[in-house]
């Protein structure tokens, strides 16, 4: 085995005394790929930023960094400058944000390079920018900016202005997180190609253990800033032996025990439904163009049917839904709920309105900071002609609490005080209250960990159950959609191109989309004796 | 971009046009003669005739609009009645020292706020960026005509390094900048003080952003990185005030031309007002809305400059 090239020992890291990284002893070989797992919280983007010398100010790190001798620990800054970029590069979660927006791609991609020899004459660093973005599968003009790229082809703009240099070892923090499926796989690729063809070593950081146990030679596992299990990926995978990575493939692909759908007769339908988006005129008196985000459209959800539906990023799920909750007018068509249009005159209707509730991404976002739980989750009352008020009230929002698995005493306080997951259970007890009979799922586990997603996914299938509720289950992520539903319709640029039971759509796609998504999906092998 | 340049021009045509209507209406349509107001309530009929006939109160409203307008734009902005000169010169005396002493004042502001601003984000939480926060709250609180008099006190009448008051002309230059110092120092600081605020939380909002990240980890050092990344990111907000900042500099220094003896415009607007001089405030408020237009305008083609995501349209 050849030398590693990047060794943690004994890494440690406190942060106005708390101690964040404790021990951490990590080796990575040219040519290698490793990957960091983990839990959000789990120390993993802070070993990296640790690794590149870009630890906040205020964090104190003792124990050693050592890339190929030289400690990057005790490096002046003016000397880590000139490590950054030159010898490791690094790329972030988020492309729509990673790149300057005033500035060319061009311009980005050769400042690396000037960066680090400011006397290359300027055609040189643009030829040298050019054959970067070359290699990471992007012939664009150089002239482009940021917002004129999709998010893959940012996401390969920030790898070629990490690997420009070519450094010996790249960094990629949550690489494909925010990355549709096929793309995230096309940039798997990538850097695995990198890595062969440039024996660059990878550290590669990801929540997600199917994306890894794919192309990683080795598994280290975070929680609460120790290792607590590492070796090569194909033991790790099999043996399991910390209770935490056990806990953690089986949240990855945790199948909840979804009730028998009950037959109750329909609920929703949609018929050749349009929406059409204005876009700004070209000239000021031209006609003003417009964009069909969603084209002819028709389902139906039965009561008490779980629906998935299933689409990458700008295939019109989002105006879908706006439509379904009479967010937003359609341009052709009509969506009715137990026999009512959801939108008439250009009004949402009330009544209708009140069956339909929604649990939307963020559970961060998503909650006003200066209210308190029972007034958040009593929000939709106002679509009830008489809201309970007094004792009745106080009954509801208990009721609703305890339903999602939280206590009635958490009605007086404040969003702030909970987690990620059980922000999402309050959001669930929000459109829970008034007792819809459909309640849309907007990528409402996207944001979560793992073991987290597992108790939301159970917590659905129960509710399924008790309360006999439909839902539109929508997910840029297949397999989770695949636990959790009776039938999934897959989209694609503004239609449904295949829709049908579940386990039938996963296991005999008829659509070619459908299989190039299915494909794209990373998966886990099997676990060590079956599921 | 010709998309958006000919979107933004065709919005300032359309501005002015609405705008010159509005001040029509305002002054000329408004209940009441134009002529019995000008000339108070004492006044003879026939003198109210006269200048009935003068001002040709007695032409439909529409060719009385059309001719003011049209007088406009070759130049005619009329006779002053107070002062029976054309208003055209007058303003143009005026706008002489306005326009300079506005431009002046602007670019100390700008020449005090940016390096204050940079180092109070640069050294955010830091002493120097509490004395620079320190510094821009007095100069927000203090009033600048009162700072204008500590200033004749100190640098007119003790030291006599600037004239206390009055306009030399620019006949000779030197002695005219001489004369503007002072005022422009008075009205800058406050303007300052503002600027440099919204720069530093618009830079420390900026230096939060993920490509500023992304620029470290290429090996960027802190400064570089606030310059080559942070600094014209953080601009938008920053153009937006000083253009906010200019329009009222142009008319809004009467306080402070008050204060140092100066004809300016601001001056002119209030003397006529208080004279009753309609002709002149209506062609020096038009200007007025013209001047801040353009300056809207300006603004709108510095924000394309800046974000080439705001060139499409």
């Amino acid at each position: 085995m050849t030398a590693p090239l990047l060794t943690i020992d004994a890494l440690s890291v406190t942060i106005h005394g708390k101690r964040i990284l404790d021990t951490i002893d990590l080796t990575i070989a040219p040519g290698e790929i490793v990957a960091l797992t983990g839990e959000s919280g789990s120390g993993k983007s802070m070993t990296a930023l640790a690794t590149m010398g870009l630890l906040p100010q205020v964090a104190q790190a003792t124990g050693q960094i050592s890339l190929d001798g030289t400690d990057l620990l005790t490096l002046p800054e003016r000397r880590l400058c000139a490590v950054r970029g030159n010898d490791i590069g690094m790329i972030f979660q988020e492309p729509m944000t990673a790149l300057n927006p005033v500035q060319t791609i061009g311009a980005q991609v050769a400042e690396t390079i000037l960066q680090h020899s400011p006397r290359t004459p300027r055609a040189m660093a643009r030829d040298k920018a050019r054959e970067a973005l070359h290699r990471c599968g992007l012939d664009l003009p150089l002239t482009r900016y940021p917002h004129e790229l999709s998010g893959g082809q940012r996401q390969r703009v920030v790898i070629a202005m990490a690997i420009a240099l070519r450094p010996r070892l790249l960094i990629a923090d949550e690489p494909t997180t925010a990355l549709d499926v096929t793309t995230q796989a096309q940039i798997l690729d990538l850097l695995q190609d990198l890595t062969r063809t440039e024996g660059m070593a990878l550290m590669m950081i990801t929540h997600d253990l199917a994306v890894v146990a794919n192309m990683a030679h080795r598994i280290a596992v975070m929680q609460t800033g120790r290792i607590v299990e590492s070796g090569p990926t194909a033991q790790v995978l099999s043996q399991r032996t910390h209770p935490y990575t056990r806990a953690l493939f089986e949240a990855s692909d945790h199948r909840p025990h979804l009730p028998p759908r009950p037959d109750n007769g329909p609920l929703l339908h949609a018929q050749g439904v349009t929406c059409t988006y204005p876009l700004p005129r070209p000239g000021p008196f031209a006609k003003r163009p417009s964009f069909t985000a969603v084209r002819d459209v028709s389902f139906h959800i039965g009561r008490g049917e779980r629906v998935g539906l299933v689409g990458e990023s700008g295939c019109g799920k989002s105006t879908l839904t706006r439509a379904l909750l009479g967010l937003t007018s359609i341009a052709e068509g009509t969506i009715t709920l137990g026999g009512k249009a959801v939108f008439t005159d250009h009004r949402p209707n009330l009544a209708v309105r009140r069956r339909i509730q929604v649990v939307f991404q963020d559970p961060y976002g998503s909650f006003n900071p200066r209210h308190r739980v029972a007034r958040l989750i009593t929000e939709p009352f106002h679509l009830l002609p008489d809201p309970p008020q007094g004792t009745a009230r106080d009954t509801a929002v208990a009721e609703a609490l305890t339903a999602v698995g939280l206590s009635p005493d958490d009605a007086h306080k404040h969003i702030h005080a909970f987690s990620g997951g059980q922000r999402q259970r309050l959001a669930i007890a929000r459109a829970l209250i008034i007792r819809p009979d459909l309640i849309v799922f907007d990528e409402a586990v996207s944001a979560l960990d793992v073991r987290v997603r597992a108790q939301i996914l159970d917590l659905m299938a129960d509710l399924s159950a008790s309360y006999g509720l439909a839902y539109l289950f929508i997910s840029h992520d297949l397999s989770v959609v695949r636990g959790v539903t009776d039938r999934i319709m897959v989209m694609r640029a503004g239609r449904i191109v295949e829709k049908g039971p579940t386990e039938q759509v996963f296991t005999a796609p008829r659509h070619a989309y459908t299989r190039t998504l299915l494909d794209a999906a990373p998966h886990l092998p099997a676990s060590p004796g079956g599921a | 971009m010709l998309a958006y340049l000919t979107r933004r021009l065709t919005s300032l045509i359309l501005s002015l046009i609405a705008a010159s209507a509005v001040i029509f209406l305002v002054v000329e349509v408004a209940p009441g003669d134009p002529a019995s107001y000008m000339l108070g309530i004492n006044a003879q009929p026939e003198t109210v005739a006269a200048l009935r006939d003068e001002l040709g109160l007695d032409q439909p409203k529409i060719q009385r609009y059309l001719s003011w307008v049209g007088g406009m734009l070759t130049g005619d902005f009329g006779l002053s009645y107070t002062y029976r000169t054309p208003v055209a010169e007058m303003i143009a005396t005026r706008l002489w020292i306005s326009l300079p002493l506005a431009l002046y004042a602007l670019t100390l502001a700008i020449l005090l706020a940016f390096p204050a601003g940079l180092i109070a984000a640069a050294t955010r939480g830091r002493a120097p960026d509490f004395g620079v926060m320190a510094f821009s709250q007095l100069g927000v609180a203090i009033p600048n005509f009162w700072f204008a008099m500590l200033l004749v006190l100190g640098f007119a009448i003790t030291w006599r390094i600037f004239p206390s008051g009055g306009f030399p002309g620019w006949d000779n230059p030197l002695q005219a900048i001489r004369a503007l110092t002072l005022p422009a120092v008075a009205l800058a600081l406050p303007q300052a003080a503002i600027l440099a605020r919204v720069l530093r939380s618009s830079l420390i909002d900026t230096l939060g952003e993920d490509y500023i990240r992304t620029a470290r980890a290429k090996g960027l050092t802190r400064r570089q990185t606030l310059w080559r990344h942070g600094v014209r990111n953080a601009l938008i907000p920053v153009l937006t005030i000083i253009g906010l900042q200019f329009s009222f500099l142009i008319a809004g220094g009467i306080i402070i031309e008050q204060v140092f003896y100066l004809p300016g415009l601001g001056r002119l607007i209030f003397q006529s007002i208080s004279q009753r001089d309609l002709i002149v405030v209506e062609s020096a408020v038009m200007l007025l809305v013209f001047a801040v237009i353009l300056v809207n305008f300006l603004t709108d083609l510095a924000y394309a400059l800046t974000d080439p995501r705001l060139r499409k349209g």
